[in-house]
């Protein structure tokens, strides 16, 4: 049995529909992230698990239980909340200690507890610091600490790490798989940032316009995108319209690609998905399609171009530079061509993947 | 810079609308008619007449300060979490009758409770008894509330809704009942504007002259009539000075004490 | 059930802060000269208060006061700020302490020291003593609106005006104060409203000869024209909420133009 199951939830706020017929299964001791553009949903997702949403239909099911109307205080569920939302007019303790004292734990027990948390996320020693005194990074620390001395079996993350910088959110995001590991418990995690979600997860919920669009393990996620939108919004793509002419054969901008997808069919109108790493560049004639180079820049690894070729204009990455105006050639391996079906509405696409 | 120059008219005013005239009540206070050096002035207050206003004062300013917080706080709670209508136009609607001459609001009591007036005429209707509080403490108490209760309001409510909605919903979270999320995260955080609306409504009420006068039917002496009536009637100013500086003494102090409390409460858990 | 329980709160108090003008109101339209009895509709009492010398000339009295005070402590209070956002930390401190001290002192405390004052330096209390004191307690609540735009300000649009050619008093006419009028706008209102409001100030510094609203109420309370004075009440009731009304009407839509 899934730990936590939603079935069927919509939400509307205002007559407009943030979620519909949503259904997610999340298990025991689970990173899970829910990734999408803002306005997809993941935040009202998470905010109905944690009860501050009462969903207008479906159920929420805690290890088979309906937990859809119980109030936030009675769930075994913690939230991280996206601005911290640490008590102002307490110190670190007293925030830590905040959930204990509700629930009634002893003095000693909670010293330890607090000592231990803040431990945890390496900030022992900080009990009487006053929440203003504290950066960013530091807040968030103590936010998590004070969510998981409640020992909740699941804990809810709302872009806990939107407010920092690049590199404190980095090392966040290792700090946060080792707590995860230490703690053994679930974690479900919300954000719009792709890398976040790439680096922390076991699995990633792609969420859009209130339907999820792809789920599954980062490498799912990142090599075989399902439709144009999880392709386009994990990483940078190439996304080009093609025509399958039969299995294993793509014609893209007029040229014949072999590739290794099958049952498309003859002559099916397709997107092909080409990550800007996997095109090959060489001397005109050496590939599959000849093109000029019209922008390089380097961006560290590697440098990032532009090719114009066949009339589309290519993204591609390679760790050799071709100057601008260069002549050159662009191939592409058949593994490293992923087709996807077209399709016929956003809704109609969205209702099909959303099992 | 030369720039700081041009706080010379301010200066020349905090100098001679402020600190002068505060220099002149001190002076009359401490001096009688001949301009001698006295303390009688202020001692004045310890005889029974003045004693006695003082402490009607401080009572009567204390009993409103307490209802209209009573008053005040659950409105402010109301009024946060109300989605009724533009939120800006409920608060509005309770903070309207501030902008109305405050005599005029203490005239249209007067009509209500007179012995005759709108009220009784009602009671007697339905077959009540008479509400005869016009020209008693409890009139005076009533139109307090009714004068300064808007100036209770604001503040607490601005301080309520500048808590962060996340904050209140944090200590759900973490397992906090209603009651406990409003003693141990709402108060705790609206204190500033609860010290504030005390203040405002404090300071006023102590002092009053005119509300005491109107609804007391000069059966209600406050302190503030007896030194109005030093100036008007009696024209004994430095009895009347004297008797400001006490009163002055026991708003600092009552300023002072409700800093204190409010450092007292911030950062400590209930 | 919890919904019903507050909108019955909001109902009392709303009838608790509204019963009191509207009872003022209806007995204004009243006829007759016993106010506890209704005689009928009549609009006598509009037309003895605009013929009554003693309540239109209190009536001008308080707006030309209210006026000339807010006009003054504005300028002031923006000239100070300007100087006082210039100074170091402990001058301005130290102003900003001396700035609040009419707005904490009792009422009764100011207007009575203000009036020992004129009287000690010979100054005889009339028109202009009254403007003076309504001057002095005014320039705290400008100086309370204006400063934290200046806070704002940060010096740095100024300094890219200069740093663009414009001379000081340029930079300040085209670029501070553009962005500092809603203070000052804020300010005078409500310099404007406390000054129309005062009734203990200018009760102590106004002398034999001169009424404001307030001061005519306080003495007339007691004596027979009550009645104008309820269709003087139902008169300013309706002026300010069709006043503030309009403001929030405007300040709204100029949100939304914004947002």
């Amino acid at each position: 049995m899934a730990l936590i199951e939603l079935i069927d939830i919509s939400k509307s706020f205002d007559g407009e529909l943030v979620l519909d017929e949503f259904n997610l299964k999340i298990e025991e001791n689970e990173f899970i992230t829910l990734l999408g553009p803002s306005g997809c949903g993941k935040t009202t997702t998470l905010r109905i698990l944690g009860g501050f949403e009462t969903p207008d239909t479906g159920r929420v099911m805690f290890q088979g239980e309906d937990i859809t109307h119980l109030e936030p205080n009675k769930r075994q569920i913690n939230t991280v909340f996206q601005k911290y939302a640490l008590f102002p007019h307490m110190n670190i303790a007293d925030n830590i200690a905040f959930g204990l004292k509700i629930s009634g734990k002893s003095k000693e027990y909670i010293k330890d507890k607090v000592k231990y948390a803040l431990k945890l996320v390496n900030l022992s020693g900080y009990e009487k610091r006053s929440v203003d005194s504290l950066s960013g990074g530091q807040q968030q620390r103590i936010a998590i600490a004070r969510a998981i001395v409640n020992e909740p079996r699941v804990l809810l993350l709302d872009e806990p790490l939107g407010a920092l910088d690049l590199k404190l959110r980095q090392e966040m995001q290792y700090e946060l798989i080792r707590l995860k590991n230490e703690l053994g418990i679930t974690f479900l995690y919300v954000t719009h940032d792709q890398e976040e979600a790439l680096t922390m997860s076991d699995k990633v919920v792609v969420m859009n316009q209130g339907y999820i669009q792809q789920m599954g393990t980062p490498e799912e996620i990142y090599n075989e995108p399902e439709n144009a939108f999880v392709a386009d919004f994990i990483g940078d793509s190439n996304i080009i319209d093609g025509v399958m002419m039969e299995d294993r054969v793509v014609k893209i901008c007029d040229h014949i690609f072999p590739c290794i997808d099958e049952g498309f069919g003859r002559k099916t109108p397709v997107d092909v998905v080409i990550r800007p790493e996997d095109v090959i560049i060489g001397r005109p004639g050496e590939g599959i399609l000849d093109g000029v180079v019209t922008s390089n820049v380097f961006i560290g690894v590697h440098y990032e171009m532009c090719i114009e070729a066949g009339g589309f204009e290519w993204l591609a990455q390679n760790t050799v530079s071709y100057p601008v105006g260069a002549h050159v050639s662009i191939g592409v391996t058949p593994e490293n061509i992923q087709i996807m079906n077209k399709p016929q509405s956003e809704d109609e696409e969205a209702m099909a993947l959303d099992e | 810079m030369s720039r700081r120059i041009f706080s010379g008219p301010f200066l020349l005013f905090i100098l001679c609308g402020t600190l002068i005239p505060l220099g002149v009540i001190a002076y009359y206070g401490i001096t009688d008619r001949s301009g001698s050096f006295t303390l009688d002035n202020i001692l004045a207050i310890a005889s029974p007449e003045h004693s006695e206003a003082l402490f009607l004062a401080l009572l009567l300013a204390l009993i409103s300060t307490v209802i209209c917080l009573l008053i005040a706080f659950p409105l402010g709670l109301i009024l946060k979490d109300s989605r009724l209508g533009k939120k800006g136009f409920m608060v509005f609607i309770f903070i309207l009758p501030m902008w109305m001459n405050f005599l005029l609001r203490t005239m249209a009591w007067q009509v209500l409770l007179e012995r005759n007036g709108i009220i009784n005429q009602l009671l007697d209707l339905v077959g009540l008894p008479h509400l005869d509080i016009i020209n008693t403490p409890a009139a005076v108490v009533l139109g307090m509330v009714y004068d300064y209760l808007p100036f209770m309001v604001l503040p607490i409510y601005n301080a309520l809704i500048k808590i962060d909605r996340h904050v209140i919903e944090a200590a759900y979270d973490l397992g906090a009942s209603s009651p406990q999320v409003l003693l141990k995260v709402i108060a705790p955080l609206s204190l500033p504007g609860i010290v504030s609306g005390i203040t405002m409504v404090f300071v006023p009420s102590l002092t009053t002259f005119a509300v005491s006068n109107m609804l007391g039917g000069g059966k209600v002496n406050l302190i503030g009539n007896i030194i109005e009536q030093e100036f008007t009637v009696s024209s004994n100013w430095n009895l009347g000075a004297g008797l400001s500086l006490v009163m002055m003494i026991f708003i600092v102090i009552s300023m002072a004490l409700i800093e204190k409390f409010d450092k007292n409460g911030e950062g400590n858990v209930l | 059930m919890k919904k019903t329980f507050k909108g019955i709160y909001l109902f009392l108090i709303m009838l608790f802060l509204y019963l009191p003008i509207f009872t003022l109101m209806v007995l204004s339209f009243n006829g007759g000269k016993t106010m506890n009895a209704w005689v009928g509709f009549s609009l006598e009492w509009y037309e003895e208060m605009f013929a009554n010398r003693q309540i239109m000339e209190a009536l001008g009295n308080t707006v030309s006061i209210a006026f000339w005070a807010a006009s003054a402590s504005t300028v002031i209070g923006v000239l100070a700020c300007m100087g006082i956002s210039a100074m170091k930390e402990k001058p301005r401190t130290l102003l900003m302490g001396l700035n609040n001290i009419p707005l904490l002192n009792a009422d009764i405390v100011t207007g009575i020291s203000l009036m020992l004052s004129f009287l000690m330096f010979g100054i005889s209390l009339n028109y202009g003593t009254v403007l003076m004191a309504h001057i002095t307690f005014c320039i705290p609540y400008v100086i309370l609106s204006v400063m934290p735009k200046f806070r704002q300000l940060e010096n740095h649009t100024y300094e890219a005006a200069l740093d663009l050619g414009a001379t000081p008093a340029y930079a300040f006419f085209k670029v501070v104060l553009p962005d500092i009028m809603p203070g000052i706008v804020s300010g005078f209102l409500l310099a404007f409203t406390m000054s129309v409001d005062d009734f203990v100030i200018t009760h102590f510094t106004r002398g034999a000869g001169i009424n404001t609203i307030s001061t005519l109420i306080y003495s007339q309370v007691r004596v027979g024209i009550r009645p104008m004075l309820y269709a003087l009440s139902t008169l300013i009731f309706v002026t300010v909420f069709i006043i503030l009304i309009v403001v929030n009407i405007i300040s709204h839509k100029k949100e939304e133009k914004e947002s």
